[in-house]
């Protein structure tokens, strides 16, 4: 039972993650009608976002204290973060924070770059074939990855949590069990709460807003839509720059679970696909429930008691999850009918 | 393009790319390219661009996955140079037989989607297959270190461990690296490119381009597309198997990384920057590709600031560091912005721009075609 719950929550963080960024490929894939293979580089570039911000809050001035020497008897040098000299506690205190204020980068930074890849790429790419919406994002992808790897070196750069959720809640002991036995950090729990967060406000932007519903009425039938005086492209390219930046938040709130290397975009891509074709090709409940689904599934198959039964079992399980779904029921767990089933 | 063609000119064409082919070694000299390693490369991916090109030039399902077909027949080829010896007449043999049964089982299920959901049902696939050798399958694949011949393996032909010197792939006494190498590669790459171009000219390649045209037409008049794809899947897994050999051939080492969805891409860009549905243009997309990698990963800071010499200092100095981005280590950049520019403005590849430029004197010298302009690109 322990085990079960365990596994289960740490399936959820994971989950989360895919939950977010299938939820981005879906919305650009309902309203647009475009396959963006970039989606898990917008993700990359969210994470070193949360990187750019923590590296221009750690400048530091270093003075030297006279009055002290080090043991080589050189003059003490004191570095203090720029922040920190000039603002003090509050400096201080974002600098501990750095993380999740790096969202008031992203927000904008994302939004920016969503903006100007669909006017400026995706636009031309409407009434192409799918195989070059999927070649040039691609490129894209590639593109993109190398200039954070030229930028940020290739080796993975590990971001904290602020001190306050650094540890971990001892959930078993909470619940009555033994204490010890369901160990879950805080920072897990706060993403679990922000994707949650997150996907609620998409879905409620989209439900109770008059922007989101002419969104989901092009979705249903952009022609008619625009027939009636809609300018329903630029709806279209908000939406757009809405998915890169939901796609950049998970990859912030995601660093200090994962510390963030420039190939991270493509491995959680690969997997995103997986997730937005087992929930449902352009279905929006679907992909995140099959993005909770997958993670918890990957979670349990990464169980010492079920590898020793079927080893490997974690490496593809998702996958083959995939193939089963698609074999048999091929527009997913939640699509509807006649939506991409070809 | 197919309009003008009759046997007796596709005898020539092949005898003219033969005779091309195998004899690179001195016309490629002049520009660095005439040494055997990276002559065995253009043959290699040569052979295998063309392999892929059956399947999406002609029926337009854009696997991402062909990495994984390359990788088996590497495996394959490395465990029949340990089982049966040196020779790589068995393991060419095994390879393609290996890798169009694994096609046929891959093939089988993918092909049941199409579209956009082939391409990421290939893609699960080979990812599958890359994290399966890299994890269980490390008895047969050796894992990270890679799997290569060893002196104590039985090696059934010729003995075990009776030679002196290293261990390479020789065919009855001719060594398999350097030109020997290379002569081989490119014979069995004039091999593949002949079946390719028997296939293209046939009535099964004609079926195939009806699937690419309009499969629901084609459904409708009483065929049924599936054993036509899943023939082509199976042929490309073959030739793809058959370039994962030939890289055995050469060095007797076999890695998973080759089997990873990046080599998936490259192969892709290879096929569409020659031209997809043309049969020259592959090939050509693969040497273009090795030969600019080779070049531009040796550049370093050095080399730049030599090529840069005649400009100001204070234009040098930005002009090498923003060109040194896409040169050495950075090569994939370069990769990657070609491939965005090759998809955005010339979908057709490096022959549609060919036939362009001709089209473009044609018109100048007053027999323009103004019906030809408007058919679609093959």
């Amino acid at each position: 039972m322990d085990v079960i719950i365990l596994q289960l929550l740490n399936g959820l963080d994971k989950g989360g993650a895919y939950a977010l960024i299938a939820l981005g490929l879906t919305l650009i894939f309902g309203t647009l009608g475009v396959v963006n293979f970039a989606h898990g580089a917008l993700f990359m570039l969210g994470a070193f976002c949360a990187v750019t911000f923590n590296k221009l809050l750690s400048l530091e001035i270093v003075t030297t204290d006279p009055t002290k020497t080090t043991a080589w008897g050189t003059p003490l040098e004191i570095r203090t973060p720029y922040i920190e000299a000039y603002l003090g506690d509050f400096g201080n205190w974002v600098l501990n924070y750095s993380v999740p204020v790096s969202i008031l980068l992203a927000i904008p930074v994302m939004l920016l770059f969503g903006f100007i890849m669909e006017r400026g790429l995706i636009k031309h790419f409407y009434n192409r074939a799918h195989a070059d919406q999927i070649l040039v994002t691609f490129g894209l992808a590639i593109v993109l990855q190398e200039i954070i790897k030229s930028i940020f070196g290739a080796n993975p750069i590990p971001q904290t949590a602020p001190d306050a959720v650094r540890g971990a809640a001892d959930i078993g002991a909470a619940l009555g069990m033994d204490p010890g036995v369901i160990v879950y950090p805080y920072w897990r729990m706060v993403y679990l709460a922000f994707a949650g967060a997150i996907i609620a406000a998409v879905f409620a932007f989209l439900q109770f807003t008059t922007f989101g519903m002419v969104v989901r009425a092009g979705m249903a039938d952009r022609h008619t839509v625009g027939l009636l005086g809609i300018n329903i492209e630029r709806r279209f390219t908000i939406v757009f720059a809405i998915a890169a930046v939901v796609a950049g938040l998970a990859g912030v709130m995601y660093t200090p679970i994962l510390p963030p290397d420039y190939h991270m975009g493509m491995d959680f891509l690969v997997l995103s696909f997986v997730v937005v074709v087992v929930g449902g090709m352009g279905s929006l409940p679907g992909a995140v429930a099959a993005g909770f689904l997958l993670g918890i599934l990957q979670s349990f198959a990464s169980m010492n008691e079920i590898k020793a039964i079927l080893p490997g079992i974690d490496q593809i399980i998702i996958y083959l999850v995939a193939v089963v779904i698609l074999l048999v029921r091929p527009r997913g767990l939640l699509g509807r009918k006649g939506v991409m089933e070809n | 393009m197919s309009t003008r063609t009759s046997p007796a000119r596709d005898y020539i064409f092949f005898a003219i790319f033969s005779v091309a082919v195998l004899t690179m070694p001195i016309w490629l000299e002049p520009i660095g390219a005439g040494y055997p390693d990276l002559l065995q490369k253009f043959a290699i991916f040569g052979l295998f661009a063309t392999g892929f090109n059956i399947l999406f030039g002609l029926t337009g399902y854009l696997s991402f996955g062909h990495a994984a077909f390359l990788g088996v027949g590497s495996y394959t080829a490395v465990w029949t140079f340990k089982l049966l010896g040196m020779n790589p007449i068995p393991a060419v043999i095994m390879a393609i037989i290996a890798s169009g049964i694994f096609a046929l089982a891959i093939g089988y299920v993918s092909l049941r989607r199409s579209g956009i959901y082939f391409s990421i049902l290939t893609l699960a696939f080979a990812q599958m297959s890359y994290n399966l050798a890299y994890s269980v399958l490390t008895p047969i694949t050796n894992g990270e270190t890679g799997l290569r011949v060893l002196r104590s393996d039985p090696r059934l032909f010729d003995g075990n461990g009776g030679q002196e010197g290293p261990l390479i792939a020789n065919l009855f006494g001719v060594e398999m690296t350097g030109w020997g190498g290379f002569y081989f590669c490119a014979i069995i790459l004039l091999i593949g490119f002949f079946i390719a171009q028997r296939i293209f000219r046939s009535p099964f390649g004609i079926m195939l381009r009806a699937v690419k045209t309009n499969q629901n037409r084609m459904t409708y008049t009483g065929l049924n597309p599936r054993p036509y794809t899943l023939a082509a899947f199976v042929i490309s897994g073959m030739y793809a198997g058959l370039a994962g050999a030939l890289m055995c051939i050469t060095d007797p080492l076999a890695g998973a990384e080759r089997m990873q969805w990046t080599a998936s891409g490259e192969v892709v860009l290879m096929t569409i920057l020659g031209g997809a549905g043309t049969l020259l243009g592959p090939i050509f997309g693969a040497a273009l590709i090795k030969y600019f990698e080779n070049i531009f990963s040796a550049f370093n800071e050095q080399t730049l600031h030599e090529i840069f010499s005649f400009l100001p200092d204070f234009i040098e100095g930005p002009v090498i560091s923003v060109a040194g981005l896409f040169v050495g280590e950075g090569w994939h950049l370069t990769l990657g912005v070609l491939f965005m520019l090759i998809v955005i403005f010339l979908p057709g590849g490096l022959m549609e721009g060919v036939s362009r430029i001709g089209k473009l004197f044609k018109r100048s010298s007053g027999k323009s075609e103004p019906n030809r302009a408007t058919a679609p690109a093959e």
